[in-house]
């Protein structure tokens, strides 16, 4: 297994080093650097020029000057490892992009992880309901937003999502309609998605559209919009919800250790829930909200190996997601505490979804504040990439689980009486993910391509701009920081799914 | 994870003769439905069955026919005239402040159905000359790019050894540059001499995933019988790839070809939109969306148009793909509804539907 990952990661590396070297030679050749001072009338240009091309060794030619520029980057001449270069104004390339590498990284990552999730789930309930009114409207939609442009798409988002928001929030009135519309369409949904004959499909029916509606008039009339929160209630019953969601997926009901373990880890996260709200989460940092999190994780486990009795690996991996998920919604909840706190703010001035920039420059607040400031910045640009890539892990996913549900080892799965919970979830999924794992890794250089666009779009001074700026003074030192960062995140997500790929599919690991 | 059918020199063998827990009585009527039928009238026959990939194809149609012939062309030298009464370049007096005179209740079109711009242009005009620029490159890019994936691909599946590792170690470093990225860095270069010129970059460029696929079938193709018996003939290596095995790979191709095709008219439009694609005087779709997304609030149709344009001609593309991946390969058939599979098994359909039903009752 070792050997089988450094072989990739090393004929990785090369490729990434041809690759760099391909696309520093296409900048380099892809217009005039000193265009703008040819035609510039100033007295001392022939200086200007010489200036400039002994600031970026222009007088080397472009198939060699990359070595100059790599040997910066490797560290060999003298100047520090990880050297980048200067820019055509003299800044150092490596202070531009540590301004601009976390808000992007921030996007391209939470949207391709978001992406995955949602293309996985969409696809096997899609496959799993072949050919019913879902799958029908899923693959319609998968197809429109699959030819959607990305730029399109993002303008439309600024236009009804976040100004059509703010202004609602203004006044935040539901019109009778919407809710009855949103309390059809989900109760249309639930019961496509749900199987059964016609008269459960109408429970079905009933149940979801009521319960849609129920919580659209409740958020009315607390006027939830203005002050969001889940409260202990709301809290409780999620965390209840969660308990029995994931059990039934992960090792099914009829596993009490499992439930058990689950119902445990979901009152412990009940009874922390005004500690943290009340308490200790007003003195955490950043960094140790991430602590927190693999704590849960950690703790949640833990309840879950020592319950778990003969077999406990199932029952604790079962604990672990139900405590992330728990931990999650309490989180939750502590963000929306401050969403008043946020809007009301002088810099906000309640309208708080942003359509311009990655921050808000010169907010200050907790924690928890800035984070909802990182959120109201992300949402309109994550949905915009999400919307494009996620429709086609929609379709992949769904024809690889349909590939895998025709085989003959499923059918032998199911005469051997495994219910279908374990049919599907261990026997089919697991082999939909050795396909799916490549076209994902593949996938993740069109989001970063997307981002770039989206970047523009919203006004981001990320990496997008780093791009763009560097191609348009025909600068290679900052495309190609944009290019390292870019093609080694790429190369990570390959490497990732061989890893996957060689844990799902013994076959390779022996090759 | 795409199958095609077998085709032996004749073409005459029916499809499903590989398919995995299909028994020989559902074959047999299979068989019995596309018996005297050529591997292209099967194909078509499927193809017209599916609803989606049909309408799309007129859709197209009447898209091309629309764009080209409403405002003529100008490719280099050679130059049409069309029956619309306004060019994309000319600006005329602005009528009732731009707004588009299109009505749908009463219907009538007026003098700019789809608006003008802030000095006067047409707005039909400018997205007719778009829509056929878009076309233009899709068409090249596809052509280029198909070439160029096959013939690759074809080469290092069918030879292996080092021509191979070559070869997919440079699609590898090109792969590694995410398309947009280099079709900037190209586009910065090279659009300025023309949408034909950007389209051929764009071409040489895009190969990568044809390759990919082209090679994964070749590998596969290259052990069976038929190319053993091809050798044993006497056949050259050439003769073998072109007459024998390249078509049973005919179906990746065309469906990769497709689905390629409307990627690259939303990189083309991406392109533009940020610069490097398209240059005035000029315009294709995406740069007349990026040179009006400021005026979203006060001239909304100088942005919907062009994206209502390059929706119909993707979402129109990539249904074709479809209809072609149903119709070369068997295994992803469309499968009728339950009514129909109701009705199917009192006998009303036709056999072939039945056999699907059969196949449906035992899964």
């Amino acid at each position: 297994m070792a050997t089988f990952v450094t072989r990739r990661l090393i004929a990785s590396i090369f490729i990434f080093l041809a690759a760099t070297y391909l696309m520093y030679v296409l900048v380099a050749l892809s217009g005039d650097p000193l265009a703008d001072l040819r035609d510039s009338t100033a007295p001392n240009k022939l200086q200007l020029i010489e200036a400039r091309t002994a600031l970026l060794n222009l007088d080397v030619p472009p198939f060699l000057r990359y070595f100059i520029w790599i040997g910066g980057v490797l560290g060999l001449r003298g100047t520090g490892f990880f050297d980048l270069g200067v820019t055509v104004q003299n800044q150092p390339v490596n202070i531009l992009l540590s301004q601009a590498i976390g808000s992007t990284l921030q996007l391209v990552t939470i949207a391709a992880v978001l992406a995955i999730i949602l293309g996985l789930v969409v696809g096997i309930t899609t496959a799993l309901r072949q050919y019913s009114g879902y799958d029908y409207g899923v693959t319609f939609l998968a197809f429109l937003f699959f030819s959607l442009p990305i730029f399109w798409v993002a303008v439309l988002l600024k236009q009804y999502v976040a100004i059509g928001f703010n202004d609602f929030l203004r006044d935040p009135q539901i019109a009778w309609w919407v809710i009855a519309t949103f309390a059809v369409v989900s109760g249309l949904i639930w019961a496509s998605v749900i199987p059964g004959a016609p008269r459960r499909k109408l429970i079905t029916f009933a149940i979801a559209a009521g319960s849609a509606a129920a919580v659209l008039m409740y958020m009315q009339l607390t006027d939830w919009f203005s002050y969001p929160h889940i409260g202990i209630v709301g809290v409780a019953i999620s965390a209840v919800g969660i308990a029995f969601g994931v059990t039934a997926v992960s090792t099914g009901l009829k596993r009490r250790a499992a439930l058990r373990a689950s119902l445990i880890v979901a009152g412990v996260g009940i009874a922390m829930y005004y500690p943290f709200m009340l308490g200790f989460s007003f003195y955490l940092a950043p960094w140790s909200i991430a602590l927190l999190a693999l704590a849960t994780i950690g703790v949640s486990f833990g309840i879950g190996w020592f319950t778990g009795g003969n077999d406990p690996a199932p029952v604790a991996r079962t604990a672990a997601i139900t405590g992330f998920f728990v931990a999650a919604v309490i989180a939750l909840d502590r963000y929306m505490s401050v969403w008043d706190d946020y809007t009301q703010s002088s810099r906000i001035n309640g309208r708080p979804i942003a359509t311009i920039g990655s921050q808000t420059p010169g907010l200050e607040g907790s924690v928890w504040v800035l984070g909802v400031d990182t959120f109201t910045h992300l949402l309109l640009p994550t949905i915009a990439l999400v919307l494009i890539s996620f429709a086609g892990y929609t379709r992949y996913s769904r024809a690889s689980l349909l590939e895998v549900m025709n085989q003959d080892y499923i059918r032998t799965a199911r005469a051997k009486g495994l219910t279908e919970r374990t049919v599907v979830m261990r026997h089919a999924f697991r082999n939909a993910l050795i396909p799916i794992a490549t076209i994902v890794a593949f996938d993740v250089g069109s989001i970063i391509g997307g981002a770039v666009i989206t970047e523009r779009v919203f006004g981001w001074t990320g990496m997008g701009a780093l791009f763009q700026n560097g191609l348009d003074k025909v600068d290679p030192n900052p495309v190609m920081a944009f290019f390292l960062v870019t093609g080694s995140l790429a190369i990570i997500f390959n490497l990732i799914a061989d890893l996957v790929y060689a844990g799902l599919d013994p076959r390779i690991r022996v090759s | 994870m795409m199958s095609n059918i077998p085709v032996e020199q004749s073409g005459r063998s029916g499809p499903g003769a590989s398919e995995p827990g299909v028994t020989d009585s559902e074959n047999s009527i299979e068989l019995k439905n596309i018996r005297g039928l050529s591997q292209a009238q099967i194909v078509r026959k499927r193809f017209f069955r599916h609803r989606g990939a049909l309408v799309a194809m007129i859709v197209l149609v009447f898209v091309i026919v629309l764009a080209f012939t409403s405002v003529g062309t100008i490719i280099g030298d050679f130059k049409t005239g069309g029956w619309w009464a306004y060019t994309w370049n000319i600006a005329v007096a602005i009528e009732n402040g731009g707004r588009p005179t299109l009505s749908l209740f009463p219907f009538a079109i007026g003098n700019h159905p789809f608006g003008q711009d802030e000095v006067g242009r047409d707005i039909f005009a400018v997205v007719m000359r778009g829509t056929q620029q878009s076309l233009m490159i899709m068409v090249i890019v596809g052509a280029i790019a198909t070439t160029i994936g096959t013939v690759v691909g074809a080469i290092s599946g069918f030879y292996r050894g080092w021509p191979d590792s070559v070869l997919m170690r440079f699609t590898d470093v090109i792969i590694t540059i995410p398309v947009i990225v280099i079709g900037a860095v190209l586009g910065r270069r090279f659009g300025d001499f023309g949408a034909p010129i950007l389209a051929i970059i764009l071409g040489l460029v895009l190969w990568t995933g044809m390759a990919r696929l082209v090679r994964g079938e070749f590998l596969s193709l290259r052990e069976r019988e038929f190319v053993d018996a091809a050798r044993v003939a006497g056949a050259r290596d050439r003769r073998i790839i072109f007459r024998h095995i390249l078509p049973n790979a005919v179906g990746v191709i065309i469906v990769n070809a497709t689905l390629l095709m409307a990627a690259a008219i939303l990189i083309e439009t991406g392109l533009s939109f940020l610069g490097y694609g398209v240059q005035a005087p000029d315009t294709s779709l995406g740069k007349i969306i990026s040179e009006n997304q400021a005026a979203f609030g006060t001239r909304p149709w100088l942005f919907w148009w062009p994206g209502l344009f390059i929706i119909t001609i993707a979402l129109c593309v990539n249904f074709i793909g479809d209809g072609m991946r149903d119709a070369f390969d068997p295994r992803q058939r469309r499968m009728p509804s339950d009514r129909l599979l109701r009705r199917a098994k009192l006998g009303e359909v036709d056999p072939e539907l039945s056999a699907v039903v059969t196949r449906r009752a035992r899964s």
